[in-house]
């Protein structure tokens, strides 16, 4: 598996989104994960909440640090992960797939040109890995 | 059996590492006891059976010898600043003078609803405490209300949400600014007092970014919260500038006191431009802490968030008698005004002021600024041998503590937490790992003031001695502690699967 896989789009603090008509799924990606370590705890909005674009959508806790993590869109929570509520090492083991946080109900598509093409994202990191991480 | 060994930094002696304690709960035998309780049976008959207990109430039953020989064995297997250096960043782990215990004593037996006229000395302490505070601050006036830091935070940013509404600008503030690098408690504080939080990031030099601020300013700005020296353990280069821009907005800038180890007698929040700060008196005055506390946050403001200051306040009278501006102790304050009310029952938590107290006066206002600048060198010290070994977050002259990055070795397979699990093999407390978090594989170290040349050298020493085995033998270092009561903790299972409950074996 692509650790930046070319299906996606990303935002700047390391979420990731798939639009599929006007629902899109998103998730936090394995750089971010890398960078958190062990997760053992996440916090995802309710079904029927609103989420603002750049604003903290819930928590991701890992045993180094809690860390917000940022909707990359705005919109409506159609869906929650219970899983990975439940199993916080899924965002570890798989944070393309079983580990998604939640589904949102498109506000404005045009957000989605506000964000990073895999290619952005991946000198993104780079960039970020050069400041001193790994 | 292999008798297991730890150093001792101080002298270099190997002693053994002492065993694991069991539980009172184990060692409980039926019918042990440290007192026999006369009477028992009388007081039984006199409940009545539908309030008396069905089952027996399960507590451990020993003799008086059994639980002190537990108690001191835990105290043994316990890792204090009495028995070594404990770097911890931004706790100021820094030795804390016996005289403390011994005049916080000698008010042992004193009720905290005694007559006012009965408690004159130690009202007289708290009154003369607040003076000191706000003089070493630069402040107008103080509570000492609020138990611990992050309550001061709570308290302050109810004030400022009183000073604007009073000002007819409540309904529009309701963000707070606070810098990548704050502490995790200041949103927190701000999130509970019902605002939104605006992070704003750290430039190259790790100061605040000031445009970055500039650009988050406006007039729904209620403050912005600071520490200063930051969490980097830099003084922030251009602190002036931030206060006066958010000055300019109608903001007020809350000073966030955990890091005044670095500024007592050197410079006064209050002249830096901030509205207030607070002081961690367990961390700055050497009072005990880790674990829980308790603590104590006195907050020292400027004059115009006097009035909005928790009540009751302690008041001077003419005759130079001291009393509380309210009745009775069990009601609400007389006259509330503009106060924002009581954020601690009575007046906080006063033996830890008492030895606050004992501390500032015992050093003076000349032995304050010795250790704060005598804390300053010790850090410089330690980051001055340690630089070649470890990156540097931002490599400039550290205040009281500084910020190295494990980046360099976890190349090499070592983690910032492997390095501080090594480090209690060295004999060492590990530093605060993993904040802040602007700095991938933070380690973050405060020697303070308290410890001689010798200890620091070593601490340096085996700094080094880890980040050469990062390199040969990284493996060894991932293993460690090997010469600790527990080898190395699973702490994702402790996390994801904790076991919170003793439960009795079948």
């Amino acid at each position: 598996m692509s650790t930046v896989p070319d299906d996606l789009q990303y935002s700047k603090e390391h979420e990731w989104v798939r639009a599929d008509g006007d629902v899109a799924t998103i998730g936090i990606t394995h750089f971010a994960q890398e960078q958190l370590g062990d997760v053992v705890f996440v916090e995802l909005p309710e079904k029927g909440a609103t989420v603002r674009q750049f604003s903290s959508l819930g928590v991701v806790e890992s045993v180094k640090a809690a860390s917000d993590i940022y909707a990359p869109i705005s919109g409506e929570v159609v869906e929650r992960n219970v899983k990975v509520m439940e199993k916080p090492e899924l965002v570890n083991t798989a944070p393309y797939g079983d580990g998604w946080m939640i589904k949102v109900r498109l506000a404005d598509k045009g957000e989605l040109t506000q964000l990073l093409s895999p290619t952005d994202y991946r000198s993104h990191i780079g960039e970020t890995a050069g400041a001193g991480g790994d | 059996m292999t008798i297991r060994t730890q150093v001792i930094p101080d002298s270099g002696v190997k002693t053994a590492v002492p065993a694991l304690e069991p539980l009172l709960v184990e060692i409980h035998e039926e019918g042990r006891a440290g007192r026999h309780v006369r009477g028992g049976e009388e007081a039984d008959a006199l409940i009545p059976a539908a309030f008396a207990r069905k089952a027996p109430l399960g507590l451990p039953e020993l003799s008086e010898p059994q639980v002190v020989r537990h108690f001191t064995h835990l105290a043994q297997l316990n890792y204090a600043v009495d028995t070594g250096m404990y770097p911890l960043g931004s706790c100021t782990m820094k030795y804390n003078p016996k005289i403390n215990d011994r005049v916080a004593s000698l008010f042992a037996d004193l009720h905290p609803k005694q007559p006012q006229s009965t408690v004159q000395g130690a009202l007289t302490l708290l009154a003369e405490l607040e003076g000191m505070l706000a003089k070493l601050t630069g402040m107008d006036a103080v509570t000492l209300q609020p138990a611990a830091g992050a309550q001061a935070e709570f308290t302050a940013i109810l004030m400022f949400k009183a000073y604007h509404q009073k000002r007819g600008e409540g309904a529009k503030r309701h963000r707070v600014i606070v810098p990548d690098t704050a502490h995790g408690t200041n949103p927190a504080s701000a999130a509970m007092c019902g605002f939104q939080v605006t992070t704003v990031k750290s430039d190259p030099h790790g100061n605040i970014d000031l445009a970055s601020l500039k650009a988050a300013l406006g007039d729904d700005v209620v403050g912005l919260m600071l520490t200063n020296p930051n969490t980097l353990g830099l003084f922030e280069e251009r602190l002036r500038e931030v206060c006066d821009a958010v000055h300019a907005v109608g903001g007020l800038v809350y000073g966030d006191g955990a890091n005044m180890n670095a500024l007592l007698g050197v410079a006064r929040p209050g002249d830096l431009g901030f509205d207030c700060i607070h002081i961690n008196v367990h961390k700055t005055f050497s009072t005990p802490h880790g674990a829980g506390g308790p603590g104590a946050g006195p907050l020292c403001v400027k004059e115009p968030l006097r009035a909005f200051l928790p009540k009751p306040w302690i008041v001077r009278d003419e005759q130079g008698r001291y009393h509380l501006d309210t009745a009775r102790d069990d009601q609400p304050p007389a006259g509330l005004g503009d106060s924002i009310g009581r954020v601690r029952t009575f007046l906080g938590n006063f033996g830890v002021l008492v030895r606050a107290y004992t501390y500032m006066r015992t050093l003076g206002e000349e032995g304050l600024a010795e250790a704060s600048n005598d804390a300053i060198l010790a850090a410089n010290y330690l980051l001055a041998q340690l630089r070649e070994h470890y990156d540097v977050a931002f490599d400039r002259a550290c205040m009281h503590e500084f910020v190295l990055s494990a980046s360099r070795q976890k190349k090499q397979g070592v983690s910032a937490l492997d390095v501080a699990k090594a480090l209690i093999d060295e004999g060492f407390h590990p530093p605060t790992v993993y904040f802040p978090l602007v700095v991938p594989e933070a380690l973050m170290i405060e020697p303070t003031e308290t410890e001689p040349r010798e200890t620091l050298d070593a601490f340096a020493a085996a700094m080094i001695r880890i980040a050469e085995r990062a390199k040969t033998d990284p493996a060894s270092v991932k293993a460690s502690p090997v010469h600790a009561p527990l080898a190395r903790l699973d702490e994702v299972t402790a996390a994801r699967n904790p076991k919170l409950k003793w439960q009795r074996p079948t």
